[in-house]
């Protein structure tokens, strides 16, 4: 076994993903820089469930805002339920007078056990109405992106309107504790990270064995022609709606933890914009590879970060550019370079992960002509 | 092999925007046929086996082994035993051929086999693989594939995906002379346990291979029969003359 | 009642603007499915030239009038320079090519504000737009802005020139034809490249008169573009590819019910409601109100 196969077997993968995680992340980086890298997790689990849809099924998931937010929401109202005590109101109702009772919605978020299972549970189960009613009646390709946009643009507004149980344009702020640990505690801090990166690998590793079932190769499958696998006597809505599914709970997992690590949700986290930089990450690392689409998160969250601090203009222009690079001039994003580059090096052709569609780029490999007519290419 | 259920078509109609494309067709395949369906362009040949296929809305009836297929969702007339291929050949470009195959005998999987990874080929895609000969290139992806070996591929995964009657559209269309009669051959050997219906303009292979014909214009049945009682068919002849000596293939709209 | 009916005006006149935009839109994405994230950067250009020539002419009137013609040509050029520079590479990949264009956006976006300024700057409207006109008199008067009136005039003049363009000019039969079939124009010997280009500049410079009619009615910003898009996309998917029938009756229909629902509960509920309502529509009708019916697979 030659070292470069050693390094890209799963495990080993797994394995040193860890120990960069767990050990060398929070032995190297500041307390700062490691809340930081927590939030880039954050979004890194998202980019895992949109490789899912995106990479694998073809969804261009531009809302999972929707169920960040959903996610996030639902982990904040608890925390700040817990900050306020037993029987009173959260800090902000307070301060847009409100005095009677909790509203009703807000009731079940008192019980932890509640909570945390509806930071998943709930946007799964948005999902599974979304996509039954959107897959069901063939909605798809563009269509499906600007309305699965325009629904996390229409959440972030509806939040905005109803600013004395959400928050409005504030959001949910001042986060204090987490499941009665303080959140000002810099070892909690670190727990928090922990729970994160811990949350990542799990649902990566998820992620990757629906890849690699069966499942994965029927995702694979509808993407490319969705019809034909109709004429093979499934229901590629169902299909679909699985992928769609997992990426919504991903994401709403995602929020939940943004939520401890930064202390703060709102329509600003969730609306267009952000929606829609969930998915740069995943273009720029390969949006059909884990790895890819996780690094690839992590490296344009960095980048913002770093660039945004110093060149705020310069920032917007960069990812523009990023938009139009990656997805223009490599739509298999950062991962398919490394692909190309091992596979030239080796010799061995079984060197190549064993995947369906491991370059999977959305954008047609070259085919026969018979195949497929390339339409309106004048060259 | 239990009994093979036949197919029965009565008063097929297809309609586009005002424009009739099938018009009234009545049509029995009896189990175990291999039928031609030939005609020239515009006859709704490809029409009618979207009709049967639930691809398009028609008014009529499709009866398959008893069972009306008309009205029923695509996945389900599949389901019932029915495959087809398309003029252009389908296939999952980025899957391996083992991959396609697999999918294709897959409909019938539970969750469970679904969320776990494929350990061993199923017994069936080795056979087909055998069928189709394709078994020296199992692992390679579809997409590399040569024209020909694309549509043997489509074959096959009818095969795996057991159907009862194989709609199959220009099989043989951009095959070598070779091909063709290895693909007739294949058909041959497929139709004893099946049935099988071929639209077809190569009227070389249809002499070789049918043993039914169905000829095809302004979307109604023109004539049955052998191949001989249709070639002496003087109606055949003068809707062959009258459009074209040698009837070129039907273009498809772009995917 | 009148309160209703002022809705519905103000609704009609959120229509004519939603119809500005849309009909550029519905070209370009007609014609090549390509959905144009930076459409609504074509209108803040629009609206930014509008700002320009206001400021160097000084009468509003004028600077108006002679906007409408040059905010065409300007959003148009921009239209045409993205589709050759980008787009037409991406054909065949639509998704792509969408995320493409917002990245574009972007960048378009931060070019007006290292311009013009992140704040949002104003026009005067010409003398002549500032009034009303009262519809219904009395004591529970219906007034009507002339700048609303003309937003409507503007939006019904460029539906009818672009029907006529399409119906009765040659370059009309060939954007037909090539949406359409696409290979069949082609081998007909049309060429489809020039088409595409033609046909962008055209739609991006809808979106730059779209943007003039937007000045009058709001400032001028950055980001005006994005705000409005994803509404006129919405009014696109529901109105149905290639059918400028299904566009013009949506986007009134979207924009009166979103000013009705606005008035009997919030801005924020009235989207969700619109929204709601769109995804039930397309459970009835997935491929929009009107559509070209092929026989193609997808």
């Amino acid at each position: 076994m030659t070292i470069p196969k050693l390094l890209t077997h799963p495990a080993a993968g797994f394995g040193s993903a860890a120990l960069l995680l767990f050990a060398a992340a929070p032995l190297l980086l500041t307390d700062f820089r490691l809340g930081l890298l927590a939030k880039y997790l954050c979004i890194a689990i998202v980019a895992v469930g949109i490789c899912l849809a995106w990479g694998r099924g073809g969804l261009l998931t531009l809302g999972q805002g929707l169920f960040f937010g959903l996610g996030g929401y639902a982990m904040a109202m608890h925390l700040k339920l817990a900050d306020a005590g037993p029987g009173e109101l959260p800090d902000f109702m307070v301060l847009y007078g409100a005095t009677g009772e909790l509203p009703w919605w807000w009731r079940p978020f008192e019980s932890p056990l509640f909570a945390l299972a509806a930071t998943v549970l709930l946007p799964m189960a948005v999902a599974a109405v979304i996509g039954t009613l959107v897959f069901r009646r063939r909605v798809k390709g563009a269509y499906f992106a600007i309305l699965s946009q325009a629904l996390a643009a229409a959440f972030a507004l509806w939040l905005i309107g109803r600013q004395a149980t959400t928050g409005g344009t504030n959001g949910l702020t001042d986060i204090q504790g987490f499941f009665g640990y303080d959140l000002n505690d810099p070892v909690n801090q670190r727990t928090v990270y922990f729970v994160i990166a811990a949350a990542l690998l799990a649902v990566a590793a998820g992620v990757r064995q629906l890849i690699h079932s069966r499942y994965g190769e029927l995702l694979v499958a509808v993407r490319d022609s969705e019809e034909r696998v109709r004429f093979l006597g499934y229901d590629p809505a169902r299909v679909k709606l699985v992928a769609y599914v997992v990426a919504a709970g991903a994401a709403g997992l995602a929020g939940a933890l943004f939520v401890p690590a930064v202390g703060i949700i709102s329509p600003a986290l969730i609306g267009i914009v952000p929606s829609i930089e969930f998915v740069i990450g995943a273009a720029v690392g390969g949006r059909a590879s884990l790895v890819g689409a996780i690094l690839g998160a992590i490296a344009v969250m960095w980048a913002k970060t770093t660039l945004s601090e110093e060149f705020p203009g310069a920032w917007t222009y960069f990812q523009g550019l990023l938009f139009v690079v990656a997805l223009a001039f490599l739509p298999g994003g950062l991962a398919s370079l490394v692909r190309k580059a091992r596979e030239r090096r080796s010799a061995a052709p079984d060197d190549a992960e064993d995947v369906p569609g491991a370059g999977a780029d959305a954008a047609p490999a070259p085919v026969p002509a018979s195949a497929k007519k390339p339409e309106g290419v004048t060259a | 092999m239990t009994e093979l259920p036949g197919l029965r078509i009565r008063g097929l109609r297809v309609a586009f925007d005002g424009f009739t494309a099938v018009d009234g067709v009545d049509l029995d395949v009896q189990p175990g046929d291999l039928r031609f369906l030939i005609g020239p362009n515009g006859a709704g040949k490809t029409t009618l086996v979207d009709a049967v296929t639930g691809l398009v809305r028609a008014t009529g009836s499709v009866e398959f082994g008893g069972r009306q297929l008309l009205g029923r969702p695509v996945h389900h007339i599949a389901r019932a035993g029915i495959g087809r291929t398309f003029q252009t050949a389908t296939v999952f470009e980025e899957l391996t051929v083992l991959q396609n195959l697999d999918i294709a005998a897959g409909a019938g999987r539970g969750a469970g086999t679904l969320l776990r990874r494929r350990r061993s080929v199923p017994e069936p895609v080795t056979r087909a693989l055998d069928t189709i000969g394709l078994a020296e290139l199992a692992e390679r992806p579809a997409g590399v594939l040569a024209h020909g070996q694309k549509q043997w591929l489509e074959i096959g995964m009818l095969l795996v995906q057991d159907v009862r009657l194989l709609l199959l559209d220009e099989p043989v269309a951009g095959m070598s002379q070779d091909e063709r009669d290895a693909t007739g051959a294949l058909l041959r050997q497929i139709a004893e346990e099946r049935t099988v219906v071929v639209i077809e303009h190569d009227m070389a292979f249809m002499r070789s291979f049918a043993r039914s014909v169905s000829v095809l214009h302004a979307g109604r049945v023109l004539s049955e029969g052998t191949v001989a009682d249709v070639q002496a068919d003087p109606r055949v002849q003068e809707v062959y003359l009258g459009h074209a000596a040698a009837p070129a293939p039907e273009p498809r709209e772009a995917p | 009642m009148t309160v209703i009916l002022g809705q519905s005006f103000t609704g009609i006149s959120i229509g004519a603007v939603l119809l500005l935009i849309a009909l550029g839109l519905s070209l370009t994405f007609g014609q090549m499915g390509v959905i144009n994230m930076a459409h609504g950067e074509f209108i803040m250009a629009g609206a930014y030239t509008t700002y320009v020539l206001q400021k160097a002419l000084g009468d509003a009137g004028l600077s108006l009038l002679l906007a409408l013609p040059v905010a065409f040509a300007v959003a148009g050029t921009l239209g045409a320079l993205l589709e050759w520079l980008l787009i037409r590479r991406l054909y065949l990949r639509p998704l792509d090519t969408l995320l493409v264009t917002w990245g574009v956006s972007l960048m378009l976006q931060q070019l007006a504000r290292d311009v013009f300024g992140a704040p949002n700057v104003q026009t005067r409207a010409p003398e002549l737009l500032t009034g009303n006109v009262t519809l219904i008199g009395g004591d529970d008067p219906l007034t009507v802005a002339n700048s609303r009136l003309f937003i409507l005039g503007l939006a019904l003049a460029a539906v009818a020139a672009l029907a006529l363009v399409l119906a009765l000019t040659p370059l009309g039969r060939r954007i037909r034809a090539v949406v359409q079939n696409r290979d069949l124009a082609e081998v007909s010997g049309i060429s489809t490249a020039r088409v595409d280009r033609t046909a962008f500049f055209v739609g991006s410079g809808l979106a730059g008169v779209a943007g003039v009619a937007l000045t009058l009615v709001g400032p001028i910003g950055p980001t005006m573009g994005t705000n409005i898009i994803i509404d006129a996309f919405l009014v696109v998917v529901v109105g149905g590819l290639g059918r400028l029938k299904g566009t013009v009756i949506t986007a009134f229909v979207l924009g009166v019910l979103q000013a009705v629902l606005e008035y009997s509960t919030t801005v924020s509920v009235a989207k969700v409601l619109v929204l709601v309502g769109i995804v039930a529509f397309l459970q009835w009708r997935p491929q929009g109100l009107y559509t070209l019916r092929t026989r193609s697979l997808v």
